[in-house]
C-alpha cells in the first residue's frame, strides 16, 4: 500500500508493506544511503533520523508510523543546530570510519534543538544510545559542547 | 596460494635495516609498472600513485583500506609534502586491486592492510612518488620557460620563476610534465623542510558528516539483488535439507539458493530478503558440529597449562633459578572470545560478468580476496576487479585469510547464475554469530624474585587456538610450532630478566578465529603488565620505578613510561575510593604507556575516569590523527576490559546483538590526554598500539584502589 510522508522537505509516496522499517524505505526504496544499518534492534543508533523533529531509530520504526509526518535524514539536516553540529564535527575531526556518524550527528542535533546548553549528564543521556566502535566519544562530547556554544 | 606474506618479520627487518629519516636522503626511484605519459587526456601520471589533471587536481592513489585509521590523510600527506602541493588540491582515490603496483612492501607481492604497517611501508615509496612528480613538473616549467631548473621554485602547488616572474599551476604544467622523462633518482626532503609531515591538517576521507561517503552497504547497481544467508547455528554444521516454500511465500522473494555455507534468500531489498530468510526452514546436519562450550574449553586450557608447551623463548635456566628464588609468585589469566563487531556488519557486492568478476568491498587483503573469488568463479585472479570502498571499520575482521564473507558473496552470485549484481548483507545477528573471533586464551605466569626484590626468573605459558594455522600466512608466521600471533608481546618482553621462558599450547576446535585489533598483545599485554605490577608490589617498589629499572636498554619504552607518569602526576596523592594504574607495551613497532584513574564504588562497580597516554611512533606524521587513534584505541580496548565477551554453548554462540555483546558507550568513556614523544625514527603505526595497554592499566588502578587483583577479562570486581 501507499504511504505518504515528507522526506527532507520533499513529498514522498512509497509503496511498501506497513511493517517495513523506515530505515529500509529510506535506504532501499528511496536510495538515500546516509542513514546506516547497524543492528536492526534500536541498540546502536546508526539509523537515527528525525521524525517531526525528534530523534528516532528508523530500524525499528515501521514506515506506517511516518505516515503524513516529516522525516529528516543526514542529507537534509539543514537546521541551525544541525549545521552547528556538522561544523563542530569537522572542526574537531571527530570522525574515524564514519559509519555511525550520521546517527551521532542526528542525535546531537536533536539534543541541541531540545536543550540549548546540555550538561554532561544531558549529553550522556542523549548520546549513549549511539555506539561508535572507533570510540570517537571524547571528541563527540567536545563537539556537542562546541556546537552548543556556537549557537549561544 | 599466495606465499611470502610476512607481517612481523619483514616489519622488524625493515625497521632495523632502515636508517632514521636522513637529511636530504637520495633514493632510487623504482616503480614496478611506470605509467609515464598520458592516461587521460592531458593528465600527468608520473607513477602509479600520483595523477595531476589539467584542472589542477592532484589525485593520490591510496593502496590501503581506509577504515577510520586515517590512511587517506597519512599517505596523501607524504605525496603532498614532497610535491609542495597545496593541501586543498589533493584528492584521494582508492587504488584498484593490483599487487604489481600496490603491494604492501612489508607483505611481499601482496596488497593488503594490517599490522599497523600502512604508513611505515609507504613512507619512502609515496615520498618518492611525490618527489618524482615534482621533479618532472619543475623540468617541464624550466623547458617551457627556457630557464635553468635550479631557478624554479615550488610553493603550494605553484611553479615560479623568480627572475621573470612567470608562474604556473601544476595543472597548467601537467601536459608538459607528462612528456618529461621519469627521474631515476630524487632527493627527498630533510625533516626541517617538511611542510605537512608533523602538522595537523584536515582529513581526506571526506563525506562522512553529510551522508555522501560510500560504504559497501551503500552500493546500488541496476538489477541488483540483496541476499541474506541462513547460517548453521552451530559451527561445523551443514545444510541437510531446506524447504524454500516458506521463504518464497514472502512476496518479493526471488530466489532461494543453497551455497556451501548455508542457504541464501534473494530479493530486491534487505527487508524482503530478511523476512524470507527468517521464514526459511532449514534442517541442519550436526553430526560433525562443534560441541564445545566456553566453560569446558577453559577447563581444558587450564589443565593443559599444567604441562610444558612448545618453547617459544628460552633464556637462561628458568627452572633452576626459580628454585633459588626467595619469593615465587604465580598467576593465571582468562580471556574470552571477542567479536570485532564493526559498526558496518560484513557485506560484499559481487557481479559475475563476461570479463570476470567485479567486487565492491571494504577490502583489506585485496590480493587474497582476488585469489579466493577467482577460485570460486573459475577465472584468473587478475580477472577479479575489486573496488575498495570505505569500511565501516574492520579491527582485523575484513582482513580474513579465508576471505570468508567475500567468498560467500561470490558463491551466492555463482549460484544465482544470472549475472545480476548481488549485495550480500549480514544482519547484526549473523555478524555476531559467524565467528572469526579473537581466540579465547588461558595464561599462566610464574616468577621468582631474589632477596633484594630482583626478578631472576619468569615463566610464561600461553594456551589457545592458532589464528594462522591453515591459512596462507602459516608458512611465514608459524615457525617451529609457534604461531607468532599467539605469543607476540610475551616473547618480546622487554624487561631485563636473566632466566625467561615462554611456551605455547596450541588448541584446536571448529570456532573460526582471527586477528583482532592489536592481535596477540590484546592478551599478552594484559598478563605481562598486570603481573609485573604484582611483582613490583612484592618487591616493595613503585610500579613505575620498578619497570624503569627493568627497562634499561629500552629507551623508547622508558621514554613513554616516564612521559605518561609525569603528565599523570604519578606519585601524587589520590582520594579514597580512587586508584591509579600504569602499563607500558610495545606493539607493531610503536611504544605506548598509559596511566588510568578509576573510581571504585561501594557496589563493587568501577568507572574509568581519566587516561593519560604517551606514544612513541617515530616521526609523528599527523599528530591529531595519532591522538585520535590513541583515543579510539583506548576506547576500543575498554570494551573487553569492562564489558565484552563472546561465549559458546554446545558449539553455538550465545550472544546475538549489542544487548548481550556489550561495548562501551559514550557515558563510559574516560577523559583522555595524549602526549606524543618527538622522534626522527621511521614512522610506525598507530591503529593498534593504543589498544593493549588500557586493560592492564585499569586492572592495576583497580588494585591500587581496592587491593584486589583481577585475572579475568572483562574485569569484574567482587561485590
Amino acid at each position: 500500500m501507499s504511504i505518504n510522508f515528507k522526506l527532507n522537505g520533499v513529498d514522498q509516496s512509497v509503496d511498501a508493506t506497513e511493517d517495513t522499517p523506515l530505515l529500509w524505505v529510506i535506504r532501499d526504496h528511496l536510495k538515500l544511503t546516509g542513514t546506516k544499518f547497524g543492528c536492526g534492534m534500536a541498540l546502536c543508533g546508526a539509523c537515527t533520523v528525525h521524525l517531526d523533529g525528534q530523534a528516532i531509530r528508523s530500524c525499528v520504526t515501521p514506515v506506517a508510523a511516518a505516515k503524513d509526518k516529516t522525516v529528516t535524514t543526514i542529507e537534509g539536516l539543514n537546521s541551525k543546530q544541525g549545521q552547528a553540529v556538522k561544523q563542530a564535527w569537522e572542526d574537531l575531526a571527530v570522525v574515524q570510519c564514519g559509519y555511525c556518524q550520521s546517527g551521532q550527528i542526528m542525535s546531537a542535533a536533536a539534543l541541541l534543538s531540545n536543550n540549548a546548553s546540555p550538561s554532561d549528564d544531558d549529553i550522556n543521556t542523549a548520546m549513549s544510545g549511539n555506539i561508535c566502535r572507533c570510540s570517537t566519544y571524547v571528541r563527540i562530547r567536545k563537539a556537542v559542547k562546541q556546537a552548543a556554544e556556537s549557537l549561544a | 596460494m599466495v606465499k611470502a606474506m610476512k607481517f612481523d618479520q619483514s616489519r622488524r627487518y625493515f625497521l632495523k635495516s632502515t636508517a632514521v629519516v636522513g637529511a636530504g636522503l637520495t633514493v632510487g626511484v623504482y616503480y614496478p609498472d611506470v605509467l609515464a605519459g598520458q592516461v587521460e587526456a592531458n593528465a600527468f601520471e608520473p607513477n602509479a600513485f600520483v595523477r595531476v589533471s589539467p584542472d589542477n587536481i592532484v589525485t593520490v592513489m591510496i593502496k590501503h583500506l581506509e577504515m577510520g585509521q586515517g590512511t587517506y590523510t597519512g599517505l596523501a600527506t607524504l605525496v603532498a609534502d614532497e610535491m609542495d602541493a597545496s593541501w586543498d588540491q589533493i584528492v584521494c582515490e582508492g587504488a584498484p586491486a593490483d599487487a604489481s603496483k600496490y603491494n604492501n612492501l612489508f607483505f611481499g607481492p601482496f596488497q593488503g592492510t594490517g599490522g599497523s604497517t600502512g604508513l611505515a611501508n609507504s613512507f619512502e615509496q609515496l615520498r618518492n612518488a611525490g618527489a618524482a612528480a615534482k621533479s618532472m613538473l619543475v623540468s617541464a616549467a624550466a623547458e617551457t620557460w627556457q630557464v635553468p631548473v635550479e631557478e624554479i621554485s615550488v610553493e603550494s602547488g605553484m611553479l615560479k620563476h623568480n627572475g621573470s616572474g612567470k608562474t604556473a599551476t601544476f595543472g597548467e604544467m601537467a601536459d608538459a610534465a607528462s612528456k618529461q622523462p621519469v627521474p631515476q633518482n630524487v632527493t627527498l626532503k630533510s625533516p626541517e623542510e617538511f611542510i605537512y609531515i608533523g602538522k595537523t591538517i584536515p582529513r581526506k576521507d571526506i563525506g562522512k558528516t553529510d551522508g555522501t561517503a560510500v560504504y559497501t552497504q551503500d552500493i546500488n547497481l541496476p538489477n541488483m539483488l540483496t541476499a541474506l544467508v541462513a547460517h548453521a547455528p552451530r559451527f561445523g554444521a551443514t545444510v541437510k535439507s531446506f524447504s524454500e516454500q516458506s521463504a518464497k511465500a514472502i512476496p518479493g522473494v526471488e530466489h532461494v539458493l543453497q551455497i556451501p555455507t548455508g542457504v541464501a534468500v534473494l530479493a530486491k531489498d534487505y527487508w524482503t530478503a530478511k523476512k524470507g530468510r527468517d521464514a526459511l526452514q532449514v534442517e541442519w546436519d550436526e553430526d560433525s558440529a562443534e560441541t564445545a562450550g566456553s566453560a569446558q574449553l577453559m577447563q581444558q586450557y587450564r589443565e593443559l597449562a599444567n604441562q610444558p608447551g612448545t618453547p617459544a623463548r628460552n633464556d637462561g635456566d628458568t627452572q633452576a633459578s626459580m628454585a633459588q628464588a626467595a619469593q615465587v609468585l604465580e598467576a593465571s589469566y582468562e580471556f574470552p572470545y571477542l567479536a570485532h563487531a564493526t559498526m558496518e556488519p560484513m557485506n560484499c557486492v559481487v557481479q559475475i560478468n563476461e570479463d570476470g568478476v567485479e567486487v565492491w568491498n571494504g577490502a583489506q587483503l585485496q590480493t587474497g580476496d582476488q585469489y579466493a573469488v577467482s577460485a570460486v568463479v573459475g577465472v584468473n585472479p587478475e580477472q577479479v576487479k575489486i573496488n575498495t570502498l570505505f569500511a565501516g571499520s574492520s579491527f582485523g575482521r575484513r582482513a580474513n585469510s579465508h576471505s570468508d564473507y567475500v567468498v560467500e558473496a561470490a558463491q551466492v552470485a555463482k549460484a544465482l547464475g544470472t549475472g545480476q549484481p548481488v549485495k550480500m548483507v549480514w544482519s547484526r545477528e549473523d555478524d555476531m554469530k559467524a565467528g572469526y573471533f579473537r581466540p579465547m586464551y588461558f595464561h599462566k605466569i610464574k616468577a621468582g624474585l631474589d632477596d633484594k626484590g630482583k626478578v631472576i626468573a619468569w615463566q610464561h605459558r600461553v594456551v589457545g587456538q592458532s589464528i594462522l594455522k591453515g591459512t596462507a600466512f602459516e608458512e611465514m608466521m608459524v615457525q617451529n610450532g609457534i604461531d607468532a600471533t599467539s605469543v607476540e608481546g610475551a616473547t618480546n618482553l622487554p624487561y631485563a630478566i636473566p632466566n625467561l621462558s615462554v611456551d605455547l599450547h596450541t588448541t584446536v576446535n571448529q570456532v573460526p578465529v582471527l586477528w583482532w585489533r592489536a592481535v596477540g598483545s590484546t592478551h599478552t599485554g594484559f598478563s605481562t603488565e598486570t603481573f609485573i605490577d604484582e611483582l613490583a608490589v612484592a618487591a616493595n617498589k613503585d610500579p613505575v620505578e620498578f619497570r624503569m629499572e627493568l627497562l634499561e636498554g629500552h629507551p623508547r619504552h622508558q621514554g613513554v613510561l616516564k612521559l605518561a607518569a609525569e603528565k599523570a602526576g604519578w606519585g601524587s596523592s589520590i582520594p579514597e575510593g580512587k586508584g591509579r594504574g600504569v602499563a607500558v607495551h610495545e606493539s607493531f613497532g610503536s611504544f605506548v604507556a598509559q596511566v588510568a584513574e578509576v573510581t571504585v564504588t561501594e557496589a563493587g562497580k568501577y568507572t574509568v575516569d581519566k587516561v593519560v597516554c604517551a606514544v612513541d611512533c617515530g616521526v609523528p606524521v599527523n599528530p591529531d590523527i595519532i591522538k585520535a587513534q590513541m583515543e579510539g584505541g583506548i576506547g576500543f580496548g575498554l570494551s573487553p576490559t569492562m564489558v565484552s565477551e563472546i561465549t559458546l554453548e554446545n558449539g553455538a554462540v550465545s550472544q546475538s546483538n549489542f544487548h548481550d555483546y556489550q561495548v562501551i558507550r559514550l557515558n563510559q568513556m574516560p577523559e583522555i590526554e595524549v602526549h606524543i614523544v618527538p622522534s626522527t625514527e621511521i614512522p610506525t603505526g598507530v591503529g593498534e598500539p593504543g589498544v593493549p595497554v588500557i586493560a592492564p592499566a585499569v586492572a592495576n588502578a583497580i588494585f591500587n584502589a581496592t587491593g584486589e587483583r583481577l585475572y579475568k577479562l572483562p574485569l569484574q570486581l567482587s561485590a
